[in-house]
């Protein structure tokens, strides 16, 4: 081979090579640098804020090993405020998916009025949750809110919602469940839209005859990935949930609806304990990942037939 | 799901058990929107009454905007969202392309950085970047607002997922014309990702104007309030009991994004579940 040529043609792809290399730099850079900034930077401060006892406007700040941890673990509060998050969680991950599901199977199981369906209840998930805690507080006002009105109007008493301890923490899981059910509803039609026809009409020809059984034998277990999706991202969004707390209970009454956000947004935001807030924050981080690696991981795995 | 279709019976019972599920979802709307046109008497008379008997609309509306500067929590949040979505744009669509088509040394760390970032909630990040923005004096300005939103590794993630499909003749036919990366991104990528963009747009707009947690902690003069933080300054500080103008301040927090909504349902759906990556 000429010697020449091949050094040119070296040269040739270094040099394109080095051409890339700076574009990318210059395309990618603002991005990186700003990962770093606001992504990465935080996180591992937060991690280092949650083992000193920083308060924020102080002058200067002391490591104090796993101090907050502990004072944490055996504060009644913050276990209130885990707790609740987790009941909280807990009732609203599974009936919003099941009623998500049952919308979407109804929805897909006829032809009329889908797209009308299908805006009515997402529409909850677009409002903003502020202005709609705003009306649900007004809604379940025991005296004149809609709700207590429409249970009298059928002759049953109705609860004071939002300032009965043993009611308050369902009442906002209610709330919950009305904002995810439509967004859960939009997963799964996409789940069952991709389903492919031929399974339907292979199990027919194998003797699969009523609707109950294609759901069992191609639905359900087709609809797997999905349905695991939608559990961990449910259940992702109800660890977040603050808004409604903030706006209409406070945390009470009593904690009885503390929630891990509102407690990490009053320390760290109202008293400025800014160490301890980084520590219910990592707890809170902690879940979340958890959850999130899960999904990764079993929905990397998984094998499609389709 | 079953191609034959449901017999008149079942079809009925499928209205039926769908329409009373569209009645609880829609319930609070309604609800929102007649009391907004009801006067505090009829309110409170402890009457369960659908429409109005004295037509107090004009009263409630004029109302709000007297008490609470809402023209100004509207326009803040248009300024905001709108500004973080061009900014958005301007940052990540590069990257995107970046991490789909070039090749350069970092490209999987980069790629492995962006994938941990989609598991990052931003509540988790909000206390040193509120650290950060406290001692730079930035806070209370838009700044504090648009700068933590700038970055959107779900925008990467997605738009990325998009470029790695674009054939890579059209990239290289321009490169052979002459046309720089940047050029590229621009004049090439970027028409072409106009649905992906668009769906990323919807994403990120109806994420911020609804944001309430951020702007909670990072502004503090009512003269930077987005809507929510408006909404909720009015319902504790001034609104009280009445509920009439409390429901008129709420129609009009949601009315931009529901009507938008109703106008282009597809694209809002896709927008905010896009293949439902982010939490």
């Amino acid at each position: 081979m000429n010697t020449a040529a091949t050094t040119e043609l070296r040269v040739a792809h270094d040099r394109r090579d080095l051409r890339e290399a700076l574009a990318a730099f210059a395309l990618a850079g603002p991005a990186g640098a700003l990962i770093l900034v606001f992504l990465l930077a935080p996180l591992v401060c937060i991690g280092l804020l949650s083992l000193t006892d920083y308060q924020l406007g102080a002058k200067s700040l002391q490591f104090i090993g796993l101090d907050n941890y502990a004072s944490m673990f055996g504060d009644r509060v913050f276990r209130r405020s885990l707790q609740n998050t987790l009941v909280y969680a807990a009732v609203v991950v599974p009936v919003s998916v099941a009623l998500g599901l049952g919308a979407a199977l109804l929805i897909e199981a006829g032809s009329s009025l889908r797209a009308f369906y299908r805006t009515v209840y997402f529409l909850p998930v677009m409002a903003t949750l502020i202005a709609m805690a705003i009306v649900w507080e007004f809604a379940l006002h025991p005296k004149f809110g809609l709700v207590n009105l429409s249970l009298k109007w059928i002759g049953v008493a109705g609860f004071d919602w939002l300032q009965d301890r043993r009611v308050v923490l369902y009442t906002l899981a209610g709330i919950g469940i009305w904002q995810s059910v439509g967004f859960n509803m939009v997963l799964f039609m996409a789940g069952l839209q991709a389903i492919p026809r031929d399974l339907y009409e292979a199990a027919s020809v194998d003797g699969v005859s009523n609707a109950w059984d294609r759901f069992r034998t191609v639905t359900w277990p087709m609809l797997g990935p999905v349905s695991l999706f939608v559990v961990v991202i449910t259940a992702i969004r109800s660890f977040q949930v603050f808004d409604t707390v903030q706006v209409m209970t406070k945390g009470g009454p009593n904690r009885a609806s503390e929630v891990l956000l509102y407690t990490m947004y009053t320390e760290g935001f109202e008293f400025f304990r800014t160490g301890y807030a980084a520590a219910v924050t990592m707890v809170f981080l902690a879940l979340v990942l958890v959850l999130a690696t899960l999904k990764t991981w079993f929905l990397d795995r998984r094998v499609h037939y389709a | 799901m079953n191609a034959r279709g449901l017999g008149s019976l079942a079809g009925a019972l499928r209205h039926v058990v769908l329409m009373l599920g569209a009645v609880v979802m829609l319930s609070p709307f309604a609800w929102m929107l007649l009391s907004s046109f009801k006067p505090q008497s009829e309110i409170m008379s402890g009457e369960l009454q659908f429409l109005p008997q004295r037509w107090a609309a004009i009263e409630n509306y004029a109302q709000v905007w007297s008490r609470v500067p809402m023209g100004r929590f509207l326009l803040n949040g248009a300024i905001v969202t709108a500004t973080i979505f061009a900014l958005q744009v301007l940052v990540n669509l590069p990257c995107a392309y970046a991490l789909a088509k070039l090749r350069f040394r970092g490209r999987r760390a980069l790629f492995g950085v962006v994938l941990l970032g989609l598991m990052i909630p931003m509540h988790a990040t909000a206390i040193p970047i509120y650290i950060l923005f406290h001692h730079a004096g930035i806070l209370n300005t838009y700044a504090a607002l648009i700068l933590p939103f700038m970055i959107s590794v779900f925008g990467i993630f997605m738009l990325r997922q998009f470029f790695m499909s674009v054939p890579d003749d059209l990239i290289d036919a321009a490169r052979i014309d002459g046309m720089s990366e940047i050029g590229i991104v621009w004049r090439i990528m970027l028409p072409t990702a106009l649905p992906a963009v668009t769906a990323f747009g919807i994403f990120s707009v109806v994420a911020h104007w609804n944001d309430y947690f951020w702007p909670l902690i990072a502004v503090s003069s009512k003269d930077l309030y987005t809507p929510p933080l408006g909404a909720a300054y009015f319902r504790l500080n001034d609104g009280g009991t009445d509920y009439g103008v409390l429901m008129a301040a709420a129609t009009i927090v949601i009315l931009p994004l529901a009507l938008a909504f109703l106008l282009a349902q597809r694209r809002f759906i896709e927008g905010v579940t896009f293949t439902g990556l982010k939490g």
